[in-house]
């Protein structure tokens, strides 16, 4: 007798975790993002004396740190979501919390971040680098806040074990977004933190 | 299985935090000041390899659709060279 896993993808059933909807609203972010990601840097081409000297008073440190807690944060989702598949729910929901403990962590360290721009007398309307520091970090802030709200939407339900082995779809796409969130930061590190 | 995708997921993890150890190392360094274009260059190709095992393993795309995992990858690819163009347009320009 053949016993089929259906939830094992193999080279001939492709399957793309979670929900459709979650993927399509994923290009959508990483549509958007990208915009502003080419925004930046095609205006910093413009005028790269004043961007590399006002980036000179971020602190790499916060963003370093901020990097480890996403990808770390990331780390423990997917942790999460292989204990749901192989039906330990209950060990999930504490990766899960581990996970999203290190989304409020990231957003500690960014507040205390705009706290010391904000007391340097430094804001969104200082110069044109500013204006883009500001907003683009920002905006990636509160991605981060909707990444811990879908975590945090799932996380019930995985602890009263309603998710497990043929039962993971939104826990997936919860999971799919918060990756997300954690690759746009891949990117937004790099380019403006470190880029001179 | 789970087992198995779970140490892929550890081995990723480990390779996500020396890149990202090695990119703040390039930037507290000074390496990327003064027109270091070969740091900026390898910065970024640290970036691909870290935003590729995402979209990979912790996406996991990697048994998705080819036309998803196709797609999601060509955006990396597509935003970190048009960084590195404009990127190289500055360095002409200024």
């Amino acid at each position: 007798m053949i016993v089929q896993n259906l939830d094992r993808p193999t080279k001939d059933q492709p399957r793309l975790p979670g929900d459709l909807i979650i993927w399509v609203f994923i290009v959508g972010e990483l549509t958007t993002f990208a915009v502003l990601f080419l925004v930046y840097a095609f205006a910093r081409a413009r005028n790269v004396a004043l961007f590399n000297e006002s980036q000179l008073t971020l602190d790499l440190t916060s963003g370093a740190i901020n990097t480890v807690l996403l990808i770390t944060g990331s780390w423990l989702v997917v942790k999460a979501v292989h204990a749901v598949k192989d039906d330990q729910a209950r060990k999930g929901a504490y990766w899960l919390m581990s996970g999203m403990a290190c989304g409020f962590a990231f957003l500690g360290v960014k507040w205390l971040e705009y706290g010391d721009k904000s007391a340097a007398g430094l804001d969104i309307s200082t110069n044109t680098f500013y204006t883009f520091y500001f907003s683009l970090t920002f905006f990636h802030f509160m991605h981060v806040i909707v990444g811990l709200v879908f975590l945090g939407v799932v996380l019930p339900k995985t602890w009263r074990r309603e998710y497990g082995k043929n039962n993971h779809n939104t826990l997936e796409s919860s999971a799919a977004y918060w990756h997300m969130v954690d690759l746009l930061w891949i990117v937004l590190f790099p380019l403006i933190y470190v880029m001179r | 299985m789970y087992s198995t995708m779970n140490s892929t997921a550890n081995r990723v993890w480990v390779i996500l935090i020396i890149a990202t150890a090695t990119t703040y190392w390039v930037g507290e360094s000074g390496m990327t000041n003064n027109n270091g274009t070969r740091a900026v260059w390898a910065m970024f190709g640290l970036a691909f390899v870290k935003g590729f095992l995402i979209i990979y393993d912790y996406m996991e795309l990697r048994h998705a659709p080819t036309k998803w995992k196709l797609g999601i990858i060509s955006w990396l690819v597509f935003v970190i060279s048009l960084i590195l163009f404009a990127y190289w347009l500055g360095q002409r320009h200024n």
